[in-house]
């Protein structure tokens, strides 16, 4: 296998977790919520995922009880900031913590066992093209998955109309409400959505990407996911740019060591993590001191007055 | 929907002295109940937990010194909270404190310094943490952007860059080439307050921290200022105070409180500067901050209690084998407790009888 | 009546008896344990507990154990010490470098309660120090790696670098050069003892560099794993991984501490423990081979011969002279090798190893 191919396909693993939370994430605050519970969501997604996986052998049923996990962890965190009109930053942290300390009393008993990872695709004839057949043709469900969820919310958010209702709550609540739209409902729904693509993000971990649940596993992948919405301003295709671009240099900063560069490790570890800096200051700058482009109501509690 | 929040006509008064007492209760009914799943018993895990660490005076002293840094981040916190002004950074503002504050340490170690050394160090650490945390603020003010995720990256940096000094440049020369600074002079230590136990004058600092910010919310204009902010944002600009050097101001305050508790920290209870100083300090100090309600007593109060349930979960893990993870489920379930009963200060929930419609409304 | 009396005194007698007897044998010595990290990394602070576990069973209704995971090296460390000392605890391990000043500080307040630091070395009259000879593991690794590899180049994934870390490679380096004196390493430091997805990452980037041998001084199987999923060879660590690397593991260099901590607890049972220092390798069963699998029967004599030899002294993996990768001969202060000093704070990398100890 050539250098090439190898590293993009090292590449596109570490990229696949951040771009399924991200994604999930971007249509949370598209709606106008600011869920900060991405890495408490995630890690409950790997534990209930192995722990579904470990019981039932199989890796499908495995994921959706890690899709259902995040599902279960955003609602709560729905029911309090919107049912309860709650402070949202204050109850990211809050789910964060709640889901770190859950999935390791969950997980606990499953540290050690073995399961069988999900397959990777192989289509005789195309896997085996030079430079591309793996990296088109050779992945495993959770890649693809990831690749068509992206362009599933893209034409949702823009070729749809409840998409637009959607972004329509997000900038303005106050108006879509008196317009009749249920913001309450629409933004639950969204939360949810995201909650349920953290889950799966989570459960992409220990599923495929390293077959064995240790606690803590994300390791801070959920923070990074949030970084890359607002670097991606909050549209779908620059999300997947993000997501690669992360990826890619976490994976190169270890093969630069490797080369033997000689460059201190703590600066490359802490690359991708300036980088996000620096993108934030370079994105925000074109738009202007005043605001960025993230969703006007993003964040502001709403509470409907009848 | 059969219920609806609304906005009541005025606070309730009851409520806002019930809501905590309201969040304990429910919290510690919800862990009862987790106790038995666990297959412990509720009652002495309860026990355990929150009544054993205040009956001896060594665990009180535990208590003191887990509270004191994160009671100190936490006054920081709250001053950024009430304007709206999300620092998630705290965390990377202690470790750039703590670094800045041993420094002097490491310069002076093994001289014969005086006693200047410690307050030296102790104003770099402030320092450090105040420029640490205006590198978002700044990105912020100038740029727009989102200050809750750059402080939150700078954290990492932080941390990579304390890695990078302990493992390196000041590595202590006789200590076997492990990553640790040489032990801090006697100067460059922060004195215990009572014999044989860790209760130091960080403490003491932490209460004056405490007063000052009571002083400074309650009775000064920049007081006023961020309460106004916070509470009304365009009334506030109406007034002509200036929301760029609120946020330039609010972050360096915090940082400087942030590093100043690193460096105490460090010069306290640990001694050295080593790659792992913080279990997290600056994140369960945003947790504090809520839990205190912005309010610095109320953070006081909340900085003990929360330190009391470090302390208490890790006596459960010897007395009753009940995993450290059930300390976060706990702290995370008390969290949104507190903040959905002060939610029903300002908002009541009422049940809407849904109009039946008149039979004739569909033909 | 009177003799009716006497029976009836001598029963309850006789039956006081055995319940004090039977209540003073329960007297059991309660025996603390300190992790840094979870007992499931299924690497470092697991074997621990596989060696408490087995001392457990030795030495069964004579200890009670307790153990403490995921406690971090910082402050916090010093309290749970602390409280293992604090409720009824009369021997206490700490298994992670990073606990050595907490330990000495509480030994400090409690003088009869007594302490085992792992890898550490200040000692205390209730304090004791000990170790393992990981180094003499990696010898005969380097040696198998030198023989399987086809690319000559071995991959080293590490943690940090610790003295513990660099010696491990070099003692690697000098078993390889022993079977070819090209060999060279490639060397990825991820600064964490455990973050799978970090060590997985490694184990690619390593392999797409064309590296066909592992070796890792991390604590979880990850790298073991990547190794089973490409096709190659991998040595485990701390702990035999065979189940991760089923066609991929040659072998492990797996710590085993149950019979250390057996005789520990048996010296306060006896009353005779005593401080001092304690080194073990192969010879004391501390470090203990997994099975040689996945390799030619040659490979595997070879491999076993060396273990022998090491074992018996024959063999020292140090033997002087040492040239450093600048050139420079290193002093050689133990006589024919290098003596336990040296060892225990070695910072410089051997000849053959290109790349710089970062943070030099």
């Amino acid at each position: 296998m050539q250098m090439f191919e190898a590293i993009m396909l090292s590449v596109i693993a570490a990229s696949t977790p951040l771009l399924l939370a991200a994604a999930g994430e971007l249509v949370t605050e598209r709606s106008g919520v600011l869920n900060l519970g991405l890495e408490g969501m995630m890690i409950m997604g790997a534990a209930c995922a192995f722990a579904g996986t470990d019981l039932s052998g199989s890796v499908v049923v495995g994921a959706l009880c890690g899709v259902f996990a995040g599902v279960a962890m955003s609602a709560i965190f729905a029911i309090f900031t919107l049912g309860l009109a709650v402070n949202q930053v204050a109850s990211g942290l809050a789910l964060t913590i709640l889901g770190t300390g859950l999935s390791g009393l969950i997980g606990a008993g499953f540290v050690g066992q073995r399961i069988t990872p999900a397959p990777q695709l192989h289509l005789p004839g195309l896997t085996d093209l030079p430079l591309v057949g793996h990296i088109l043709f050779g992945q495993d469900a959770f890649v693809y998955l990831s690749v068509a969820l992206v362009i599933g919310i893209w034409l949702f958010l823009y070729r749809s109309r409840t998409g637009l209702v959607l972004r329509a709550v997000g900038d303005n609540h106050t108006s879509a409400h008196a317009l009749g739209y249920p913001v309450l409902k629409i933004r639950a729904l969204a939360v949810l959505f995201g909650g349920g693509c953290a889950g799966l993000a989570g459960a992409f971990l220990p599923l495929a990407y390293t077959p064995f649940f240790i606690p803590g596993m994300t390791a801070g992948r959920g923070w990074i996911a949030l970084a890359l919405v607002v670097f991606a301003s909050w549209r779908p295709g620059r999300l997947v740019a993000g997501a690669y671009l992360f990826g890619a240099v976490s994976i190169l900063q270890l093969h630069a060591q490797a080369l033997g560069l000689g460059i201190p490790s703590q600066l490359m570890s802490s690359l991708p993590y300036l980088a996000t800096v620096i993108v934030l200051v370079l994105i925000s700058r074109t738009r202007g001191i005043s605001g960025s482009a993230a969703p006007a109501s993003l964040g502001v509690v709403f509470v409907p007055d009848r | 929907m059969p219920l609806v929040l609304e906005r009541r006509s005025e606070r309730s008064a009851t409520i806002a002295i019930a809501s905590p007492l309201i969040a304990i209760a429910l919290t510690l009914a919800t862990m009862a109940v987790l106790f038995a799943i666990l297959g412990k018993n509720p009652v002495e895990a309860l026990d355990v937990y929150f009544l054993e660490p205040l009956t001896d005076p060594y665990s009180l002293g535990e208590i003191a010194v887990k509270a004191t840094p994160l009671v100190m981040i936490a006054i920081g916190l709250s001053l950024c909270y009430i304007a709206n002004i999300w620092n998630i950074g705290a965390e990377g503002q202690f470790l750039v404190g703590a670094v800045a504050g041993s420094w002097l340490a490491v310069r002076t170690n093994g001289t014969d310094a005086g006693p200047w050394v410690l307050p030296a160090m102790l104003l770099l650490g402030a320092l450090g943490g105040a420029l640490y945390a205006l590198i978002p603020a700044i990105c912020k003010v100038r740029f727009g952007a989102s200050e809750i995720l750059t402080s939150l990256m700078l954290v990492y940096v932080a941390n990579f860059g304390l890695d990078y000094l302990v493992r390196g440049p000041w590595r202590d020369p006789h200590g076997m080439n492990f990553p640790t600074t040489a032990e801090f002079d006697p100067v460059a230590t922060v004195p215990t307050l009572i014999e044989g136990g860790r209760l130091h004058a960080g403490a003491i600092v932490t209460l004056l921290v405490v007063m000052a910010a009571t002083v400074l919310l309650g009775r000064t204009i920049m007081g006023f200022e961020i309460r106004l902010v916070g509470a009304a944002p365009k009334a506030a600009r109406f007034s002509g105070f200036n929301a760029d050097k609120l946020t330039l101001f609010t972050f360096a305050v915090s940082g400087a409180l942030a590093g100043l508790a690193g460096i105490i920290e460090v010069a306290g209870p640990v001694g050295h500067l080593q790659p792992d100083i913080s279990p997290g300090y600056g994140f369960t100090a945003i947790i504090v901050a809520f839990l205190g309600r912005l309010n610095p007593v109320g953070i006081l109060i909340a900085g003990l209690f929360l330190a009391l349930t470090f302390i208490g979960g890790e006596n459960a893990e010897i007395a009753i084998k009940v995993p450290l993870d059930l300390t976060k489920v706990f702290q995370g379930i008390l969290l949104f407790y507190v903040l959905a009963c002060d939610s029903m200060i300002i908002y009541r929930i009422r049940f809407i009888r849904t109009p039946r419609k008149p039979a004739h409304a569909n033909v | 009546m009177k003799k009716w009396n006497i029976i009836a005194m001598a029963a309850v007698l006789a039956i006081a008896m055995a319940t004090f007897g039977a209540s003073y044998a329960a007297e059991k010595l309660k025996i603390g344990f300190i992790y840094t990290g979870p007992i499931g990394d299924l690497g470092w602070s697991y074997q621990h507990d596989v060696g408490r576990k087995a001392m457990e069973k030795a030495l069964a209704g004579k200890v009670e154990t307790t153990y403490l995971e995921n406690v971090p090296e910082g402050p916090d460390a010093e309290r749970s010490i602390e409280q293992l000392a604090r409720t009824g605890h009369k021997l206490i391990f700490t298994t992670s470098f990073g606990f050595m000043d907490p330990t000495l500080k509480v030994a400090n307040k409690y003088p009869n309660v007594f302490f085992e630091h792992a890898t550490g070395f200040k000692r205390a009259k209730n304090v004791a120090t000990y170790a393992a000879r990981f180094y003499e593991g990696r010898y005969i690794q380097g040696q198998i790696a030198a023989k399987i590899s086809k690319t000559g180049v071995i991959g080293y994934i590490v943690s940090f670098p610790i003295p513990e870390v660099i010696s491990n490679i070099n003692a690697t380096m000098l078993g390889a050069q022993s079977v070819n004196p090209n060999m060279k390493v490639k060397i990825i430091w991820v600064n964490s003892w455990f973050d799978p997805g970090k060590e997985a990452d490694a184990a690619k980037a390593l392999i797409d560099q064309g590296v066909d041998v592992l070796t890792q001084h991390t604590d979880s199987p990850a790298a073991m794993q990547i190794a089973e999923q490409r096709g190659i060879h991998a040595f485990g660590q701390s702990s035999n991984m065979i189940k991760f690397g089923p066609q991929a593991q040659l072998t492990a260099d797996t710590d085993y501490w149950g019979d250390y901590y057996t005789k520990r607890a048996q010296a306060v049972l006896d009353g005779k423990w005593a401080s001092g220092d304690t080194w073990g390798g192969l010879d004391s069963g501390m470090v203990v081979m997994a099975p040689y699998t996945n390799m030619p029967d040659d490979v595997k004599k070879m491999a076993m011969d060396t273990q022998a030899a090491i074992t018996s002294g024959a063999l020292k993996p140090f033997k002087c002279p040492i040239t450093d990768q600048d050139g420079k001969t290193v002093e050689c202060k133990g006589g024919d090798q290098l003596d336990p000093g040296q060892i225990l704070s070695m910072n410089f990398y051997v000849k053959g190893v290109d790349d710089k100890i970062p943070g030099k």
